[in-house]
């Protein structure tokens, strides 16, 4: 039995994040689903209903919007995670002391400016009078200059550049905990690299690959500099189209909707991620 | 009765004593229109401090709608998108035309703008600002280009920008020949409209090499050389007229857009005297040329021009002559609702391939 | 199996690091079929050794011979040896049946036969029925039994053992070591087992090499390294001794008399080294070859008799100690048998002790 004066203790210790809880995350999504559900009949007319969610299955442009999302975010996640992987697996295992030390610092350093800068600085990069295309045509690989800037590839370049210490951080994590004799073992007992790294270190980091890949995931989905500023003519992003209702069209009703709707898409990608490699989310989020 | 009205004086007073020395002065507005050295001088004057958040139509109006007209003291959007959101969201409150010193104001400006931002027998707007949007070319790579139309030539392909927001569809329809202004109330009519000039960017679209977003982005690009014409506003073409003479600001032949950005009070505003004093101080001619010498654009001002710097007056002249002054298709209200039917138009034509 | 030669050859193995030389010209060879045991305390060596043979490191200079191949410039992957590690290294992530088919999978066998070969194996070591358990629900001799399957189901040429009883507690780790030695010979498969535990090495080994500073000492049966060490380090390493430091003052074809540093003569066995007149060396002499006379008892003629206080009874079950204080004020471990004739010994009683001079080693000392 719990006494009431802990009990009060504990209700006490627990107040802060409670209303942070309540105040900063449940108030405004309750506010934003009752916005959601109302339709606009006329100026300062509004009845409750569900159009607006109709609105986004009935218009294609709206869900393919949202269907281009979630599969670049997927394909950005899994291009993070192939890339972060080996660099991860080089900090954690061949590394130690200082060197090991500076290389994780020198992930994070691109982190010490903003988004916003680190974006202009691939666009100074690709665009057309930009620094890889000179280049390109300095060593006479091209004869005039391309254009590298404004389309998917950018986009993806830009996305797995902002997201890669997102993935990064937990997997050095999880691959720091892997003991170095299981892959000794492994070697001991006839693996190869390739069968050691799929039976022994993939298995060990497999939580680690997980939330660094919902949180990889997550980001690339929510992102909105990125698609918009180094992406083309038709390169659609859902929180672009989130951020145009509110603010361009003046739609808070279809806007506070497609945020319900990202809301859950994500959820059940993340869920879905989740059953398809066996992890959970409470071990995932304890053990990295 | 005369309780009540003792202790309304009492509130009043007890609030005014404060006020009336020193308040706060948040200002909403676009970048340029408050100089440090105004505010400087502004603030010795007036013993009034101020804030500025700089922001664009839009984003003024989000902002405003957010808090129900609170959060700022003065604001400044376009005389166009004031009425429609006062019907939708009642974000502002009237003018009271005895504080503004309307002296101070070009007379057929002041009453254009008082007729545009009338809502229920209301005046909500003061004008400040007027410009106006069209091409920026590079002549010596483009001189072709003298229309909006012209930006779909296959001599520019891949080599123009613009926005994909409504002035792109305004001055496309004017230059195919249309009159959205004339459409803007009937949404029969208007769709009509849209729909033509939804056909005709869709064409284009292979032409544009990126929509451009912000004013910085599409400098950079027409500086470059990445872009060779494009529609913007004028001070942008002025701007890197100065550094490169073959840019410049081409006023179309279906006539550059013309827009005037104005002083708005929000409905919960709490320092209209500091605005009203902020009014009637930027509207003195000398400080509205300094304006113009940074904002780039002129007042609504009497004798505001006669301050401003002569390049960019050279500039202005350059661009505009009194045909292409006269041709100036200035923005109405939009009428409330419009913006969804356009905002339609634009996503097909974002999308599409 | 027609080969006859050593399962396990090393030739002048040297292993040199940045600053130091870990292993020092060392060269052994171990039968077929014969639990070989590397001793030594921590830093001597052993593991660079055992981790040179498992292939983890590469010699500086000499040869190592599995069934007669030179093993330089094979990965571990391709030798035929396995290796219990000291963790156990058992995989987290798999059950125990996949932990010991592991390195069956490798080989690209069946799955039908890699599970009737991994419930064979772990039969064998006595644990039917646990193949679809976790890891971590085993006991730790279980998962040490399961680490020797893992290995085991590969039928290696020589098993190398890295102290895998280390992290054990006292009681199950002498349930071990008898286990262990069932296993090898059941097996009848070569192992090498390097520890730092002297009792380990005793117990289950048919060799024994003592190891120190990168150099092996000597290499013996059990009971040649615990009762004719070759070297003071390897007298003074296995098993308890009483160490006496003494000068030789007369010698004779069979006995060297010498003067202890506290003044006492005593007479030693002569051994294999030839020791002048003069020379410094140490003796070293175990406690159970002290033996302990009650007051009064004759002692005629014998040689190493001399009186003295108990100090303090050390009672330890079979393994009971006294330390006595002799004249000279230096102290002996003797031990204490447990036939009942010693039971009522007490601190301060008086009691003389006797020891055989051949039951005592001496080795040279330099002279500092």
């Amino acid at each position: 039995m719990v006494s009431d004066t802990s009990r009060l203790g504990l209700y006490l210790l627990l107040a802060p994040i409670l209303l942070w809880l309540t105040v900063l995350i449940i108030l405004p999504h309750v506010g934003l689903f009752f916005v959601s559900i109302s339709e606009k009949i006329g100026p300062r007319e509004y009845e409750t209903g569900f159009a607006n969610y109709a609105a986004f299955f009935t218009e294609p442009l709206y869900w393919r919007t949202f269907a281009r999302t979630a599969i670049m975010s997927v394909l950005a996640t899994a291009l993070t995670l192939i890339l972060g992987f080996p660099i991860a697996y080089y900090i954690a295992k061949l590394t130690r002391g200082r060197t090991k030390t500076t290389l994780f610092l020198m992930c994070m350093i691109p982190f010490w400016v903003s988004e916003l800068v680190r974006t202009f600085g691939w666009m100074i990069l690709l665009r057309e009078t930009g620094v890889f295309s000179n280049v390109l045509q300095y060593l006479g690989l091209v004869s005039g200059p391309v254009e590298m800037l404004y389309n998917d590839a950018a986009i993806m370049v830009g996305l797995v550049y902002t997201s890669i210490l997102f993935m990064v951080v937990p997997l050095v994590t999880t691959l720091d905990s892997l003991d170095d004799s299981l892959i000794e073992a492994g070697y001991d007992l006839g693996g190869t690299s390739t069968s050691i790294m799929r039976e022994i270190v993939i298995p060990h980091a497999m939580p680690g690959i997980v939330s660094g890949c919902i949180v990889v995931f997550m980001l690339s989905l929510g992102n909105y500099l990125t698609p918009i500023l180094l992406g083309g003519k038709d390169s659609l992003w859902f929180t672009g189209m989130i951020y145009t209702q509110f603010i361009t069209r003046f739609n808070w009703e279809l806007g506070s909707a497609f945020g319900f709707l990202l809301l859950a898409l994500s959820s059940l990608v993340v869920f879905l991620g989740l059953k398809l490699s066996g992890q959970s989310l409470s071990e995932t989020m304890g053990r990295s | 009765m005369k309780y009540s009205l003792l202790a309304s004086f009492v509130a009043v007073s007890a609030l005014a004593a404060p006020t009336l020395q020193a308040d706060t002065l948040r200002l909403l507005t676009w970048g340029g229109y408050a100089p440090e050295d105004v505010i400087a001088k502004f603030e010795a004057e007036t013993g009034h401090t101020v804030e500025v958040t700089t922001s664009n139509n839009e984003e003024m109006i989000a902002k405003l709608r957010a808090t129900n007209g609170g959060g700022f003291d003065l604001a400044q959007p376009s005389q166009d998108r004031i009425t429609s959101a006062q019907e939708e969201f009642g974000i502002y409150k009237p003018i009271d035309m005895s504080r503004v010193n309307a002296d101070l104001f070009i007379p057929s400006m002041l009453s254009a703008t008082a007729g545009n931002t009338t809502f229920d027998g209301e005046v909500y707007g003061l004008p400040h600002v007027w410009g106006t949007s069209g091409l920026v070319v590079n002549t010596a790579e483009a001189g072709d280009v003298t229309d909006y139309t012209d930006l779909c030539d296959d001599a520019v392909a891949g080599k123009v920008s613009y926005r994909l927001k409504r002035p792109t569809l305004i001055g496309f329809a004017y230059s195919m020949g249309l009159d959205p202004f004339a459409a803007y109330g009937d949404t029969e009519a208007y769709q009509g409209i849209l729909d033509q000039v939804e056909a005709k960017l869709t064409e284009c679209k292979p032409n544009v090499k990126t929509y451009w977003g912000g004013g910085d982005e599409i400098k950079n690009l027409l500086r470059s050389g990445e872009v060779v014409a494009s529609m913007a506003w004028d001070t942008g073409g002025w701007q890197l007229n100065a550094d490169n003479p073959d840019i410049t600001f081409v006023a179309p032949e279906a006539g550059a857009l013309g827009w005037i950005d104005t002083f708005v009070l929000p409905a919960r505003g709490r320092a209209d005297d500091a605005a009203y004093d902020w009014i009637n101080f930027v509207m003195q001619p000398e400080i509205a040329a300094m304006i113009t010498n940074t904002a780039g654009n002129f007042t609504a001002a009497v004798d505001g021009d006669a301050g401003v710097n002569e390049d960019l007056k050279a500039r202005y002249q350059g661009s505009f002559d009194q045909e292409a002054i006269d041709n100036i298709k200035w923005y109405p209200p939009v009428p409330a609702g419009l913006e969804a039917l356009e905002g339609a138009t634009l996503d097909r034509i974002n999308a599409a391939n | 199996m027609t080969n006859t030669g050593p399962d396990l050859e090393c030739r002048d193995l040297i292993k040199d690091f940045d600053t130091f030389r870990a292993v020092d010209h060392v060269s052994f060879d171990v039968p077929q079929g014969s639990f070989f045991s590397i001793l030594g305390p921590s830093g001597c060596g052993k593991t660079t050794l055992l981790r040179m043979i498992a292939g983890f490191q590469t010699p500086s200079a000499g040869d190592l011979l599995i069934k007669g191949h030179s093993m330089i410039g094979v990965p571990p992957n391709k030798r035929p040896v396995s290796m219990v590690f000291q963790h156990l290294a058992l995989f987290p992530t798999m059950n125990i049946g996949d932990n010991v088919g592991f390195g069956l999978r490798q080989r690209g066998i069946s799955k039908s036969e890699i599970k009737t070969r991994v419930e064979k194996v772990l039969d064998r070591v006595g644990l039917p029925n646990v193949a679809e358990r976790r890891v971590d629900q085993l006991s730790g001799g279980q998962k040490q039994r399961v680490a020797i399957a893992r290995c085991m189901v590969l039928e290696p040429d020589v098993l190398l053992l890295d102290e895998p009883l280390g992290a054990l507690d006292l009681k199950l780790r002498e349930h071990m070591k008898v286990e262990l030695k069932a296993l090898q010979s059941a097996f009848n498969t070569t192992f090498v087992y390097i520890t730092h535990d002297q009792s380990e090495a005793l117990v289950m080994s048919d060799n024994i090499a003592v190891m120190n500073h990168g150099r092996f000492e000597q290499i013996g049966t059990p009971h040649d390294v615990y009762h004719a060490p070759d070297t003071a380090f390897v007298a003074g390493f296995v098993g308890d001794a009483n160490k006496i430091s003494a000068r030789v003052v007369a010698t004779d074809e069979r006995t060297l008399t010498l003067k202890a540093d506290g003044g006492s003569d005593i007479r030693v066995a002569v051994g294999r080294d030839q020791l002048p007149t003069g020379q410094k060396v140490q003796v070293f002499l175990r406690p159970e070859a002290i033996e302990l006379l009650p007051n009064g008892a004759d002692t005629d003629g014998a040689s190493n008799v001399s009186p003295g206080i108990v100090e303090n009874v050390l009672f330890n079950g079979a393994n009971s100690m006294v330390t006595v204080k002799g004249a000279d004020g230096v102290s002996w471990k003797a031990a204490l048998p447990q036939t009942g004739d010693f039971a009522s010994l007490q601190k301060g009683d008086a009691v003389r002790t006797r020891w055989q001079p051949t039951q005592a080693r001496c080795y040279p000392v330099a002279e500092g």
